[in-house]
């Protein structure tokens, strides 16, 4: 089953727990198992069924640009950061 | 209006220019010599560098008016015939150049340079193009590609 | 000077070709944004605010639009009223409304020079002198201009309807404080309880400027089809699109973005200015062309610098030299509207080293100043000025070698960050070593005043959308079209990859920047990205290329396409051989034109990191600290184009000793921007540097075909904290503000 680690700000909701598993085929899938366990968690992650716009998704140690949609291994490790900006 | 006649790159030109406008609006808007920038346009970042009867100046602080009956020299007059000089060359071996913003100001001051002390130091370099901007090099480069260039022109 | 970690296993890459747009750009002829001329064209200008926090009470055009010579005049009432809708645009989002009011004012105007009004007139005098006769009534606001100032619950608010943002969740009452963020791993009471030595201090960072030399410039032209045309100086086109489209509610498929070239934008030509009050402009003059250009002082006071900061940082150590906690709150000031580089400078602050207690704590704040842009490894410098000089000074205390300390404590594969993710194959430690073991570290530095500081940096890099396209001509050579602008040699990088992948010199191949018609979306030149992911881009049209040309190659000899090799420029299946240019030639009859596309959107970008070695002379009387020696050693993966990579670390390390020794925005009482100038907002020149020596370190990115890193970004983040500690080396005196500019330097001096 896949580990989610729980972004600092929101291990309120999970109990102090940093890092959960959590059934899913995708990150989208993932984030609705971990809603049934922890309520309330799905609308600080997302809006408007999109991820957060200042978030991104790490699977694997990769961000993703398939968000929400990201396939996820039996193993896999899935991480919400914080999206960074860049220069040049 | 005033009328303007000079020599510019080693042909005779004339353009009509109103009092106020310096010499970099005259380059670019009226002659369509886009080579020389504006940076700043108040002398502090050497972009806009020409020269004037072999001085080097910042066109950014020059009346248009002015240069009646003198010699200018622009980027775009640099290079001889069907070539590049060697600093055009010397920059580009060097790598001197990354935006490519403020190389025609680099190269007219370098030339000036060279015109009047053919071989430098680094120090003397360093020291005559501390009136040019580059926000991308860090300027290793540049002095690199002005000193093979003196010592491309010695051999 | 370079070294690689391995020998050459590649023909075209780790060469140093002339760049394909040399010749142009030292003769003068290249065109940049402000250089276009069409037939027709206006100019424009833009009035700006006074005043750093007012209500806007009314606005009146009228003796501007009478003006003689004056063709257009635009204002916010000409903008569509746009929800509070966030644009992704790849890297970060961008709050729509919050844009659209910085381009034009609506009720408030939120900085000194914030834009309320754009003129078009038959030249830039006459547009300037229009503008100024624009009456604007004020209600002139207390100004806010300080993060500590901005988060108290009595200062006045800038943004009525902002709330503070913890994740979704938002705060009740009216805020400047924008968001909060938090990393946390580990036990950090623990991790103090077991530290041996713990240092902690307060810094200070002045908001600085990417400096770019050349001004913004946008030039559009409306035709009355509809169809918008935009020619602007910018480091992605198709951000332009979808920022004007957004902006003005047009369908992005009638806005073609044709890029010139750029003289430099570091980050602060991502985000519009211009663009859509030029295409406002240009609609209400009767759909004549026109130009918009800033002036040096708009460029500094009204586009996008980097957040000035306070950062606290805490770290403990044990005896034996290992770090067992770490503690940092980091408050930027985003300028006028949200979005300041808080996030990923928590990404940045502590980033080389092995954390088991670690909390980093972020606040994105508004104060009355220009909104901040990304500048280069966005809120890196500051961070790691903050976190290198507590380091360094753990070093110290602990008696221990500063670059030996870093490697003891050094990340590696494997190793998680504060936000808990693991990284992958990185180069950190071969980073450290090479500095170790560099000619400058072990040359002895004698002399009174003189010191030397070492310092590392870390930068995540990006991947994000790419797309390119290629067609063989008839000679056998190729022509590429990519859509990444080319800021610092990345078309001759791009047609190195493709040359390598075809196994052609790089001559062979012709590249060329498209349009937004031209080519597939490509994202910015930001982020690190370009020779990474355009790279990869072009390699997939490379393989297509040759899969297409193999098969006709197949059908002259008659044999299946598998029996068809390819090798460097040449064609063979079993006693049969054939060049390229034999094969290209022969096209028209074997099927006709190849051409191959492709669009990559990679996510294996790896991480860079870079150590920095200075050696500083200080003047003790005038606290001037002339920098004598630099090294900087980075890791890129696979330098594709050497000399390039060299110069980005050279310029990088220019930037950040600037924002070291000179660089800040100097602000008075009311707000306004004093020093809007270069004789008094004072970067670098040849005089101040010395030769900076470069070591690149290759440890491959497994995630790229040919391993290649970003480079661009890390090496503006270790310079300031390396010059800091080397002026502690030389006058004992630990710098906790930037810039560390003489007056301060000698008032620490004559203080401790």
């Amino acid at each position: 089953m896949p580990v989610v680690w729980i972004p600092a700000l929101l291990r309120g909701l999970t109990g102090g727990r940093a890092s959960v598993l959590a059934a899913g085929a995708t990150v989208a899938d993932v984030i609705t198992s971990l809603e049934a366990q922890y309520p309330g968690l799905q609308a600080r992650l997302t809006t408007d069924g999109q991820l957060r716009p200042e978030l991104a998704v790490v699977v694997d140690g990769q961000t993703s640009p398939l968000k929400l949609r990201q396939p996820l291994a039996e193993a896999s490790e899935v991480h919400f950061v914080v999206a960074i900006s860049g220069g040049a | 209006m005033i009328h303007v006649q000079t020599t510019l790159n080693g042909e005779p030109v004339e353009f009509l220019c109103e009092p106020r406008q310096s010499l970099l609006e005259v380059l670019r808007e009226t002659l369509g010599l886009t080579g020389a920038k504006e940076g700043c346009n108040n002398g502090n970042c050497g972009a806009c560098n020409v020269l004037l009867d072999g001085a080097l100046v910042n066109a950014c602080l020059v009346l248009a008016g002015e240069v009646q009956g003198r010699t200018l020299t622009t980027i775009e007059g640099i290079a001889p015939a069907g070539g590049l000089h060697p600093l055009q060359r010397q920059f580009l071996e060097h790598a001197a150049l990354q935006c490519g913003f403020c190389t025609p100001g680099f190269i007219v001051a370098a030339k000036a340079l060279l015109d009047c002390t053919p071989q430098p130091t680094e120090l003397e370099v360093r020291q005559w193009l501390a009136g040019n901007l580059c926000r991308c090099t860090g300027y290793d480069r540049i002095v690199r590609a002005v000193l093979a260039a003196a010592e491309e022109a010695q051999a | 000077m370079t070294t690689t970690a391995k020998p050459a296993q590649f023909k075209v890459l780790g060469s140093t070709p002339v760049r394909q747009d040399g010749v142009d750009k030292v003769t003068g002829r290249a065109q940049y944004g402000a250089d276009i001329r069409l037939p027709g064209m206006l100019s424009g200008a833009v009035l700006r605010s006074p005043h750093a926090h007012a209500r806007i009470k009314s606005i009146d055009t009228r003796a501007a639009e009478a003006y003689p010579g004056v063709r257009a005049v635009a204002t916010a009432r000409d903008l569509p009223d746009l929800e509070s809708k966030v644009a992704d645009l790849g890297e970060g989002s961008v709050n729509l409304r919050y844009q659209s009011s910085n381009l034009l004012a609506r009720d408030k105007v939120l900085y000194f020079g914030h834009a309320l009004a754009a003129v078009a007139a038959v030249n830039a005098h006459v547009a300037e002198a229009a503008a100024a006769l624009i009456q604007v009534d004020y209600e002139i606001l207390p100004p806010v201009l300080d993060v500590r100032q901005a988060m108290r619950p009595d200062a006045p608010i800038l943004l009525e309807e902002l709330r503070t943002d913890e994740l979704g969740q938002k705060g009740e009452q009216p805020t400047n404080i924008a968001a909060h963020y938090l990393d946390e791993t580990g036990d950090l009471e623990q991790g103090f309880r077991e530290a041996d030595l713990i240092v902690e201090r307060e810094f200070t960072t002045a908001m600085v400027h990417q400096g770019y030399i050349e001004p913004h410039s946008a030039t559009a032209l409306v035709t009355a089809d509809g169809q918008v045309t935009i020619w602007c100086s910018t480091q992605g086109a198709f951000g332009v699109r979808e920022q004007t489209a957004e902006i003005l509610r047009l369908p992005a498929s009638k806005i073609r973005v044709i890029p010139m070239e750029i003289g430099g934008g570091f980050g602060g030509k991502i985000g519009v200015y211009l663009e859509p009050l030029a295409v406002l402009l240009s609609r209400k003059s009767g759909h004549r062309p026109v130009k918009l250009t800033m002036s040096r002082r708009e460029v500094l006071a009204a586009t996008g610098p980097t957040s000035g900061s306070s950062i606290k940082v805490k770290m403990g150590a044990n005896r034996a030299g290992q770090i067992t906690a770490a503690q940092a709150t980091l408050i930027y000031e985003a300028g006028a509207y949200p979005g300041s580089p808080v996030g990923s400078a928590m990404g940045v602050i502590f980033a080389p080293y092995r954390l088991r207690n670690a909390r980093v704590e972020g606040y994105d704040v508004v104060v009355n100043k220009p909104r901040t842009a990304a500048y280069r490894a966005p809120g890196g410098t500051n961070a790691a000025f903050a976190s290198e000089t507590v380091v360094d000074e753990l070093a110290e205390r602990l008696g221990l070698d500063p670059l030996a300390f870093r490697l003891q404590n050094g990340v590696q594969e494997g190793d998680r960050r504060v936000n808990g993710v693991a990284y992958k194959r990185i180069g950190l430690l071969e980073v450290l070593r090479a500095a170790q073991g560099s000619a400058h570290y072990q040359a002895p530095l004698a002399g009174p005043y003189r010191g030397r500081g070492v310092a590392a940096g870390y930068w995540g890099n990006y991947g994000g959308k790419s797309s390119a396209s290629a067609s063989v001509n008839a000679d056998g050579t190729v022509s590429l079209l990519e859509g990444s602008v080319d800021i610092g040699g990345s078309r001759t990088a791009l047609a190195m990859q493709l040359a390598e992948t075809l196994g052609l010199p790089t001559e062979s191949i012709r590249a060329t920047v498209a349009d937004t018609d031209a080519v597939g979306d490509t994202e910015g030149t930001y982020g690190s990205r370009t020779t990474f992911a355009t790279g990869w881009a072009v390699y997939e049209v490379g393989q297509q290329l040759k899969a297409k040309l193999c098969e006709r190659a197949a059908r002259l000899w008659g044999v299946p396409a598998d029996q068809v090799q390819y090798a460097d420029g040449s064609f063979a299946s079993g006693e049969q051989h054939l060049t390229l240019a034999e094969l290209a030639a022969q096209l028209d009859r074997l099927g006709g034109p190849v051409v191959a596309s492709a669009a990559v959107q990679p996510k294996n970008y790896g991480p860079g990191f870079a150590a920095h070695i200075v050696d500083v002379e200080v003047d003790p009387e005038t606290g001037k600290v002339q920098v004598l020696r630099y090294t900087a050693v980075q890791d890129a993966g696979k330098a594709v184009y050497p000399n390039y990579v060299a110069s980005q670390m050279q310029g990088g390390a220019a930037q950040g000793i600037g924002w070291a020794l000179n660089e800040e925005y100097v602000y008075d009482a009311q707000g306004r921007l004093l020093n809007a100038n270069w004789l008094d907002y004072r970067m670098p020149v040849s005089l101040d540097l010395p030769m900076i020596d470069t070591l690149i370190v290759e440890v491959p990115n497994p995630g790229h075909p040919f391993g290649v890193r970003g480079v661009g970004e890390v090496p503006i983040v270790p310079p300031a904290a390396a010059v800091a500690n080397a002026i502690y080396r030389a006058v004992g005196v630990r710098m906790t503000e930037l810039p560390m500019a003489p007056g301060r330097l000698v008032a620490a001096l004559q203080a401790g």
